[in-house]
């Protein structure tokens, strides 16, 4: 191990850290807004509004995310329009390009994810709020949504874990993250363990830290599926 | 079609299959065993299956791949130096596959350990009573059972791992990803090739999401189904 290359290189590992950070919470803000309201879609009676939604969340799952990001980032500029167009500003910057693809891969997946929790809410809870008057709107607001994103937390958690893992794909399309640095580091020194293995060790604390967070919000969220503590009886007198 | 380079790209479609299907049989190995050492006796196998799994499930596919593909390489021409063998090339099929199996058969281990706890603990015993040796019994008895609860688990896995093969051509393997990029930039039409490649990808994922519930009814055949 040579530690001091290791040292020397660490401010580099903490850029790259900030820019997988900022492209997982930039992915993910944008997922879960787009996310609820398409699961409500989702699992609407109305077929045009399910169909389109299940077709869009089969295509993003069924295709591999790194040939989603080449097509966003290197397809789009084979059309002439595109390049034109007002939105080749944005198109030609690989950080819209990576957050493009990697919202919409995860909105796809999320989707899956809320539109699972909100068929399995108990048909009594719907019930009951029917029949104390609330439809529609405040029927999701109130009842459906709470229970439903409750519900899933654990599945979500893995999705943004995995979401996390994924990022490293943005090391492809120029983004300096930790994957970029360490291949970078390692080009340099040609140095495998040490370079790729602190940014192992990175994303290794990482997830940890993620499923503490979620951890904690299932504590919280969650707290009436907890075992139950068994308290001794005890004696009125 | 696809400006001359459609059977390049089915060449390379090949490779992808041949791949996923290598490292399945890979991850599947790593994943039996990693399931029989986490339900041992023995705390050392157990410690290791777990470090295994938790280690591997904690970073990136794309990482862990780039380390194997480098790291192997150079750790095998260390080596080779200090035993004075001639250099050892390893080709990018088998770092490609050996590192997709390694990672999937930690998915899998976590798969396999539910499936294998969800068969009926008298089956083994009834086994163990007759005398039978410990790996017939894991082999007869335990692991035909377990398929069945596997199969949600595994479906998910593959689909994964069919989609995770699109990185080996990070590390240089010609699949069709690499083709499609190499056609790309000589036809200067990026959007056909990887539109072509991901129509693919879809074909495969979705024939392998049709023959795995086929198999999943097959191996359900017989057990009660609750309706309401």
């Amino acid at each position: 191990m040579q530690w001091q290359i290791i040292i020397d290189s660490l401010p580099l590992y903490v850029g790259g850290l900030r820019t997988t950070l900022l492209l997982l919470a930039i992915s993910l803000a944008t997922s879960f807004t787009l996310a609820v309201p398409l699961a409500i879609a989702r699992v609407s009676a109305r077929p045009w509004l399910a169909r389109p939604v299940w077709f869009f969340t089969y295509v993003l799952r069924g295709t591999p995310l790194l040939v989603q990001l080449y097509i966003v980032y290197h397809g789009l500029a084979q059309f002439e329009a595109v390049r034109e167009s007002v939105a080749w500003v944005l198109l030609k910057n690989a950080w819209f390009c990576a957050w493009l693809a990697f919202a919409l891969n995860s909105t796809a997946y999320t989707t899956e994810i809320f539109a699972g929790a909100l068929k399995a809410t108990a048909v009594g809870e719907i019930e009951a709020a029917r029949s104390f008057g609330l439809s529609g709107f405040t029927l999701y607001r109130r009842i459906l949504l709470p229970s439903a994103l409750r519900r899933a937390l654990p599945q979500y958690s893995n999705e943004v874990v995995g979401l996390m893992h994924a990022t490293a794909i943005a090391s492809t399309v120029t983004l300096v993250d930790i994957t970029r640095v360490a291949r970078d580091v390692n080009s340099t020194f040609l140095l495998v363990g040490e370079s790729f293995g602190v940014a192992a060790t990175i994303y290794f604390f990482l997830t940890f830290a993620l499923v503490g967070v979620f951890k904690l919000l299932e504590r919280r969220y969650l707290r009436h599926l907890l075992p139950q503590q068994v308290t001794p009886a005890t004696v009125h007198a | 079609m696809l400006y001359g380079y459609l059977p390049a790209i089915l060449d390379g479609l090949v490779l992808t299959l041949q791949v996923s299907a290598s490292s399945l049989a890979v991850a599947c190995l790593f994943g039996i065993a990693g399931a029989t050492a986490k339900l041992s006796r023995s705390p050392a196998l157990r410690g290791l299956a777990t470090v295994y799994t938790t280690l591997i499930r904690g970073m990136p596919e794309l990482v862990l791949m780039l380390l194997i593909f480098y790291g192997g390489q150079t750790a095998i021409n260390r080596l080779a130096d200090a035993q004075g063998w001639a250099y050892i090339d390893v080709p990018p099929f088998v770092a490609g596959v050996l590192t997709l199996g390694f990672i999937f058969g930690a998915y899998l281990t976590e798969t396999f350990r539910g499936a294998i706890l969800a068969v009926p603990r008298g089956q083994a015993e009834a086994a163990i009573a007759f005398a039978m040796p410990a790996h017939l019994v894991l082999w007869r008895i335990v692991l035909p059972q377990m398929v069945r609860h596997a199969l949600p688990g595994f479906a998910n896995n593959w689909l994964i791992m069919i989609k995770a093969t699109a990185l080996i051509s990070i590390i240089g393997l010609d699949d069709m990803v690499y083709r499609a990029g190499l056609a790309a930039a000589t036809t200067r039409a990026p959007f056909t090739f990887y539109v072509a490649v991901a129509l693919i990808y879809l074909a495969i994922t979705s024939v392998s999401i049709f023959v795995l519930s086929r198999l999943e009814a097959r191996f359900s055949l017989g057990v009660k189904k609750v309706h309401f």
